[in-house]
C-alpha cells in the first residue's frame, strides 16, 4: 500500500466516525460546538500519532499474551502528556473537554489501530496511518460540532450569525444523538448511491 | 436526604448515558435483546460499585500522600483492568451461577469508558468514601436502567420496517436521542 493512501484512508473510505463507528462517547460528548469538537479530534490525533509510531518500535519486544496492557499504558502515558500540556496552555479548552481527556485512553479507536496497524507496520507507516485517522476524527467532529452550533446557538466556531437564540435542543444531549444519527443516515445514502 | 439527592440525580437527572455520553459503545452494542442488556446492567453495577471503593482508596491512599496524582489515569485504566480479571476468576470459583450469567459480560466491561469515567467524576468531585460509593452505585443503576429502556424500545422497532439507510445504528441513534429528550423532562427535580 503507497504512502499516500494510508495517509488519506481514515479521511473518508475508513473513517472513524461514519464508516467504523468507533469512538462514540467522546464524538457525542464533546461537539456541543465546532472549537471543542475540533480540540477533542486535535487532542485524539496526537496521542493516536504518538502511540502508533511508540507501539510500532516496541512491538516486537513485547510478548504477545501481554501486549494489550502494555498498549494500553503507553497510550495513558501519552495521554498524561496531553492532559497536563492542555492544564498549562488551553485552560478554558481543558475546562469544556472535562473527564473526556482523560477518557482518550478507553478511546477504541487508538487500541483498534494500535493493535490493527501499528503493531504489525514500520515506524513511518504508523505515524502516517495514526495522522490519517486522527485527521478523519478531527474532520468528522468538527463537522458534527459546526452542524450543532449553527443549529444550536445559530453561530459558527464563535460567531454569531443569527440574532437571539437557536434551536437549543441541538446544543444539549438529544442533540448529539439526533444529528449523528441524521449525519449517518446522510452518509449511508450517499455511500449506496456510489455503489 | 443528602444520599436521597445524590441518587436521584445520578440515576435520572445527570443520566450517564443520555446527559453525559459516558458507556455508548455498550449502549449500542448489547442493547438488542432485553435479557442481554439486564445481564450487563447487572454485571456494571457490580464492577462499578468495587471500583469505586478501590480507586477511591488507591488515589488518597497512595497518589495523594506521594504527590503523584498527575498518574491518576495510567493507575487508574491498569487498577481496572486488573480488577475486572480478577473479579472473572473470584466470582467463577465463588458463585458459579452468577459467574454463568455475567460471565460474557465481564470482559467487555474492561472497555466501557462508563468505569474509568466514574472513578474519575468521583475524584473530581470530592466526595466521602460513602457518598462516592452511593454516587457510583447509583450512576450505573442509572445506567442499566436507560440500557434496559432502550433495549425494550429496540426489540419493539425490530418489528418495524424501516428505510434501507437508517437500518442498525442511525435508527438506534435517533431513538436513542428521543430517549434523551425524555430524560431531560427530569431536569429541575434535584
Amino acid at each position: 500500500m503507497s504512502k499516500l493512501s494510508i495517509l488519506t484512508r481514515g479521511l473518508l473510505r475508513e473513517n472513524p466516525i461514519f464508516v467504523l463507528l468507533l469512538g462514540m462517547c467522546p464524538t457525542l460528548a464533546t461537539t456541543t460546538s465546532a472549537i471543542n469538537g475540533m480540540g477533542m479530534g486535535a487532542a485524539t490525533m496526537f496521542v493516536l500519532t504518538l502511540s502508533n509510531m511508540a507501539i510500532s518500535l516496541v512491538a516486537p519486544l513485547i510478548p504477545s499474551k501481554v501486549r494489550i496492557p502494555s498498549y494500553v499504558v503507553i497510550i495513558a502515558a501519552f495521554v498524561t502528556v496531553v492532559q497536563l500540556c492542555m492544564q498549562a496552555y488551553l485552560p478554558s479548552l481543558y475546562d469544556a473537554l472535562g473527564v473526556f481527556i482523560p477518557l482518550i485512553v478507553v478511546n477504541c479507536i487508538i487500541l483498534g489501530r494500535a493493535e490493527a496497524f501499528a503493531s504489525k507496520n514500520g515506524v513511518w507507516s504508523s505515524a502516517l496511518d495514526g495522522l490519517g485517522m486522527g485527521l478523519g476524527f478531527t474532520m468528522s467532529l468538527t463537522l458534527l460540532g459546526c452542524i450543532r452550533e449553527m443549529l444550536g446557538s445559530g453561530a459558527i466556531f464563535g460567531w454569531k450569525f443569527v440574532a437571539g437564540d437557536g434551536i437549543l435542543i441541538f446544543a444539549l444531549a438529544p442533540g448529539a444523538f439526533l444529528t449523528l444519527g441524521y449525519m449517518l443516515v446522510i452518509f449511508n445514502k450517499l455511500t449506496h448511491k456510489t455503489k | 436526604m443528602e444520599y436521597v439527592l445524590i441518587i436521584i440525580g445520578a440515576i435520572f437527572v445527570n443520566n450517564i448515558v443520555l446527559a453525559q455520553f459516558l458507556g455508548i459503545c455498550p449502549f449500542l452494542g448489547v442493547s438488542n435483546k432485553v435479557e442481554t442488556a439486564l445481564g450487563m446492567g447487572a454485571a456494571v453495577i457490580f464492577v462499578i460499585t468495587i471500583s469505586s471503593i478501590v480507586t477511591y482508596l488507591i488515589h488518597y491512599g497512595i497518589l495523594v500522600p506521594l504527590h503523584i496524582d498527575y498518574m491518576q489515569t495510567i493507575v487508574f485504566i491498569l487498577v481496572i483492568a486488573a480488577l475486572v480479571q480478577m473479579v472473572e476468576i473470584i466470582l467463577k470459583k465463588v458463585s458459579p451461577s452468577l459467574y454463568q450469567a455475567l460471565g460474557i459480560f465481564l470482559p467487555l466491561i474492561t472497555t466501557n469508558c462508563a468505569v474509568l469515567g466514574l472513578a474519575i467524576l468521583q475524584i473530581q468531585k470530592e466526595l466521602s468514601l460513602l457518598k462516592s460509593v452511593v454516587y457510583s452505585t447509583s450512576t450505573a443503576i442509572g445506567f442499566a436502567l436507560a440500557l434496559v429502556l432502550f433495549a425494550g424500545i429496540r426489540e419493539a422497532l425490530e418489528l418495524e420496517t424501516v428505510p434501507k439507510a437508517m437500518r442498525g445504528i442511525p435508527i438506534a441513534l435517533v431513538t436513542a436521542g428521543i430517549l434523551a429528550m425524555a430524560f431531560i423532562g427530569f431536569n429541575g427535580l434535584v
